[in-house]
């Protein structure tokens, strides 16, 4: 029963909330504030010289609670793993289908499109853009903006700051400029 | 290791959720369905009123401790719509933000190391490149 319920998604009606949780369940934990994008500057801070102002801190005293949140969200990725069926298909809206499949995208079973998300595609053009460049920008522009999805967009909202309202402003300019004229033209 | 178990809870809703798919990030940005846009404002919500809550009560925290919420720099601009744009750019190609990234690579796709290798390296060269940049 339980297991059966495991098994379906999660609606966003609950998962938001909980979501949302984990703001106040850090501070009241650890005095921390809640944000992903940090752990990056600690795996850099780690290897990289001390001359650069931005890795000068002692990156294992502050930052070892997001390297450890990170790993537990790997972890959790593994868990989630066993409660996803076998020919997992997400129930999107027919109009994102239907623009999927115009940009060539034939097979949107499981939750990333086997077509872009294959080693293989590192040999190609799209495949780098997309994989490379694309993770490179997630990396260097949350850095650059102080914040991601979770420091931003819900810490920073939820704690009424301009900053993560301008912040948001960005990741939304920069979505829908890939969504609507990079990824129709890669994928072509 | 309260840290770890908070980041297991996360990691696992993250999946459940199908925040971490591609499919859902392009969905968003399309603005064809209200599932993306459901996550983050309740969860913003419910971000809000536990904080408020906790400066209302002026809680403290487990080992009693003033809770201290970390601000941003609210008097820069120029880097949160640069860089904030620059990530967004990321956010739809890759169809995953820094959270899904490591949720991902755990669910068993593993071709996600390459852009986290990637965004690595892009926290790097911003580090290098800092007091070049605007901010």
């Amino acid at each position: 029963m339980i297991y059966e319920l495991l098994l379906k998604p999660m609606p966003w009606y609950i998962a938001g909330p909980l979501i949302g949780l984990t703001v106040p369940l850090l501070l009241i934990v650890g005095n921390k504030t809640f944000g992903i994008s940090s752990s990056f500057q600690h795996i850099c801070a780690s290897v990289m010289p001390k001359k650069f102002p931005y890795f000068n801190y002692n990156w294992w005293e502050d930052g070892k609670w997001h390297l450890q949140l990170s790993l537990g969200i790997v972890l959790g990725g593994v868990l989630a793993a066993l409660f996803i069926p076998e020919n997992y298909v997400i129930d999107l809206s027919a109009d994102t289908v239907a623009t999927l499949q115009g940009m060539g995208l034939t097979n949107l079973s499981g939750f990333v499109p086997v077509e872009i998300f294959t080693w293989s595609n590192l040999a190609s053009i799209p495949g780098v853009l997309i994989l490379v460049v694309g993770g490179f920008l997630i990396g260097f522009g949350t850095r650059y903006a102080g914040g991601c999805t979770s420091g931003h967009a819900i810490t920073g909202m939820a704690t009424l700051q301009k900053a993560s309202l301008i912040a948001v402003i960005g990741f939304f300019v920069g979505g829908i400029i890939s969504t609507y004229l990079l990824l129709p033209t890669i994928l072509n | 290791m309260r840290f770890i178990i908070a980041g297991i809870a996360f990691g696992f809703i993250l999946i459940k959720s199908e925040v971490v798919s591609w499919f859902r990030i392009q969905e968003m940005f399309l603005f064809d369905s209200i599932h993306m846009y459901g996550v983050i404002g309740s969860a913003i919500l419910v971000g809000l009123i536990g904080t408020m809550l906790i400066k209302r009560f002026n809680l403290k925290d487990t080992s009693g401790n003033e809770i201290n919420i970390k601000p941003k720099d609210n008097t820069l601009t120029r880097r949160y719509i640069i860089g904030g744009s620059l990530f967004g750019l990321g956010w739809a190609l890759v169809g995953a933000c820094p959270g899904p990234l490591y949720a991902l690579i755990g669910s068993g796709y593993l071709i996600f190391i390459v852009p986290l290798i990637a965004a690595v390296v892009g926290a790097g060269t911003y580090g290098v490149l800092q007091s070049k940049l605007p901010h």
